[in-house]
């Protein structure tokens, strides 16, 4: 199972999908481990009742179905999935409205979704799910990208009420792929993934939602500051490094050659 | 198959996969196989696509210098040609080492009208290789035409470069691979030049980011004498190497402001952080147009 993720981490992000299958196949016994600690592209579904989309991920699974925010029903439909309480599910609803707009002011365009549910420690963990095609002919506004996908999952574990305060830990993961293509430099695509976390204690009364949407906005920031900077930085240190600029490189003419 | 449990999979499968892992990662896929026979068959046929690919040297045991692992030198899985020293290496795909080193038959060989060329423009690329890659390996392969014996007929040179760079403890690697085809056309009196640059970079300290890139260009020239000949197919190279090198720069420079922008914007238009006070607000706002019926 370590040298499975061991494995998995040295794999070129855009072969991860591929990867995985292959493990799972070779290690079936393994299945749920694998699927729980190796980070997969978001999949979504229309909600067609509610003329929306909303993105597949563990957190609304049951069986084969999975939950809408929207309708808060399972597509397909099932007998008895699990559902969060009525007092979460108000929350859900508003986290899902408000994140929808978070969503648009920084990818302007993409897809939000948010679960919520229960855990055995009176608390409750929240999941904040954003799918972005960048792409010209997805929601890239301005039409410099081949192709281009961002995948952000944030989940936060939310404690119960202490004196007033409540500890956060939140993990979020990126994951993202972006191809330029022209004729005079060809193409070029970097593409990867990233995972941090950070835990606060905070007053209840600023709110829950408040509360998690100020770390969640900070950390994805700081997630995205570095994928450019230090990530991308060091892969193009990579290549000065091959081979430096070479402003200096004389060009050589038949009639003063060097002997 | 109608006899195996429902999670088995066939020995074939499982080789196929190996294979597939064996040539995107670097080779580390024993302990998940757990079973050496699939290795050893899935080893043996991925190492030397893997080893092509990638356009590893290896070093010959007799010091005389490397040996450029690619098909336009390989005359067999087992043994490749270096041009340079006219040796002929026998190589274990696997450990990725030389095993021993022959000299290379006539056969094997270009004319020495052809040679002629291809030394020339070998010694100048060289000269150039070693200037512009801290630690570059260069060969030059006839791949066509070797035998042709005086001006007249048509010929073919390769020109391999390869420069890599493995830092696992920095949790960096990175390989610069060109490929550049020339064809020497008799008829026009031309040499038509067909270059295929591929950059690559992987950064993996807690994360995994990496870099895919990928160049086609066409150039040509005059035929003539072999020294002048390699001096501007020299030239060639160096500019278009060099020309691409700084659009790499400009794709990264051009990130900030607009391709990475188009996947999630620093800050939002506003210029300040969300207000995630306003929450409140927000849902009024949502519940007043959807009772007015405004907007979607």
């Amino acid at each position: 199972m370590d040298a499975a993720l061991g494995l998995m981490r040295r794999i070129p992000p855009k072969h991860i999908d591929t990867a995985l299958s292959a493990l799972l196949s070779l290690l079936p016994h393994h299945s749920s481990d694998l699927l729980s600690q190796v980070d997969q592209p978001l999949q979504v579904l229309s909600d067609i009742e509610c003329g929306k989309e909303f993105i597949l991920c563990e957190y609304n699974r049951d069986a084969d179905s999975y939950r809408s925010p929207w309708s808060n029903k399972y597509h397909p439909p099932l007998e008895d999935g699990p559902y969060p309480s009525s007092d979460l599910r108000k929350l859900e609803i508003e986290a899902n409205d408000v994140f929808a707009v978070y969503c648009d002011q920084y990818y302007e365009g993409g897809i939000s979704s948010v679960y919520m549910w229960e855990d055995e420690n009176e608390g409750f963990v929240a999941c904040f799910l954003i799918k972005k095609d960048g792409s010209k002919s997805g929601h890239g506004r301005r039409g410099y990208l081949q192709e281009g996908a961002w995948d952000a999952i944030h989940v936060v574990e939310v404690g119960p009420d202490e004196n007033g305060t409540s500890h956060y830990c939140l993990t979020s993961t990126v994951m993202l792929s972006l191809t330029t293509n022209n004729e005079s430099s060809g193409s070029f695509n970097l593409s990867g993934s990233i995972r941090r976390q950070m835990t606060m204690d905070l007053a209840v009364a600023e709110g829950h939602l408040h509360n998690m949407g100020k770390m969640i906005e900070e950390l994805e920031g700081k997630l995205r500051n570095s994928l450019e900077q230090v990530y991308f930085g060091k892969t193009k240190e990579m290549v000065c490094t091959l081979r430096p600029p070479a402003e200096l490189l004389q060009m050589r003419f038949p009639d003063n050659r060097d002997v | 198959m109608a006899d195996q449990e429902e999670n088995e999979i066939s020995v074939e499968q499982k080789i196929e996969i190996a294979k597939w892992f064996l040539l995107n990662s670097p080779p580390d896929v024993k302990a998940i196989l757990g079973d050496d026979e699939v290795y050893e068959s899935a080893a043996s046929e991925a190492f030397p696509l893997y080893n092509k690919a990638h356009l590893i040297s290896l070093q010959f045991p007799n010091r005389s210098g490397d040996v450029l692992i690619t098909s336009f030198g390989e005359i067999n899985v087992n043994e490749y040609l270096d041009p340079r020293t006219a040796q002929v290496a026998k190589v274990d795909h696997i450990k990725q080492v030389c095993k021993s080193v022959r000299p290379a038959t006539d056969e094997e060989l270009p004319s020495s009208y052809v040679e002629e060329y291809r030394c020339a423009v070998e010694a100048e690329l060289s000269r150039y290789v070693g200037e512009a890659y801290p630690k570059g390996i260069c060969s030059v392969f006839c791949t066509s035409g070797k035998d042709v014996e005086d001006a007249g007929s048509d010929f073919t040179l390769v020109v391999v470069i390869s420069a890599a760079r493995h830092s696992p403890q920095n949790f960096c690697n990175g390989s610069w691979r060109s490929t550049w085809t020339i064809e020497f056309k008799d008829d026009l009196q031309v040499v038509e030049v067909t270059g295929r640059v591929q950059v690559g970079a992987h950064y993996f300290e807690e994360g995994n980011v990496q870099l895919d890139a990928k160049h086609e260009c066409k150039d040509s020239t005059i035929i003539q004498a072999a020294d002048d000949c390699a001096i501007s197919l020299t030239n060639i190279i160096r500019h278009h190497e060099t020309e691409y090198l700084t659009s790499l720069q400009a794709s990264y420079s051009n990130l900030p402001d607009t391709t990475f922008k188009d996947l999630r914007r620093k800050l939002p238009v506003t210029r300040t952080l969300f207000p995630w006070h306003n929450t409140v607000q927000f849902a009024l706002t949502k519940d007043i147009t959807k009772e007015l019926g405004i907007g979607k």
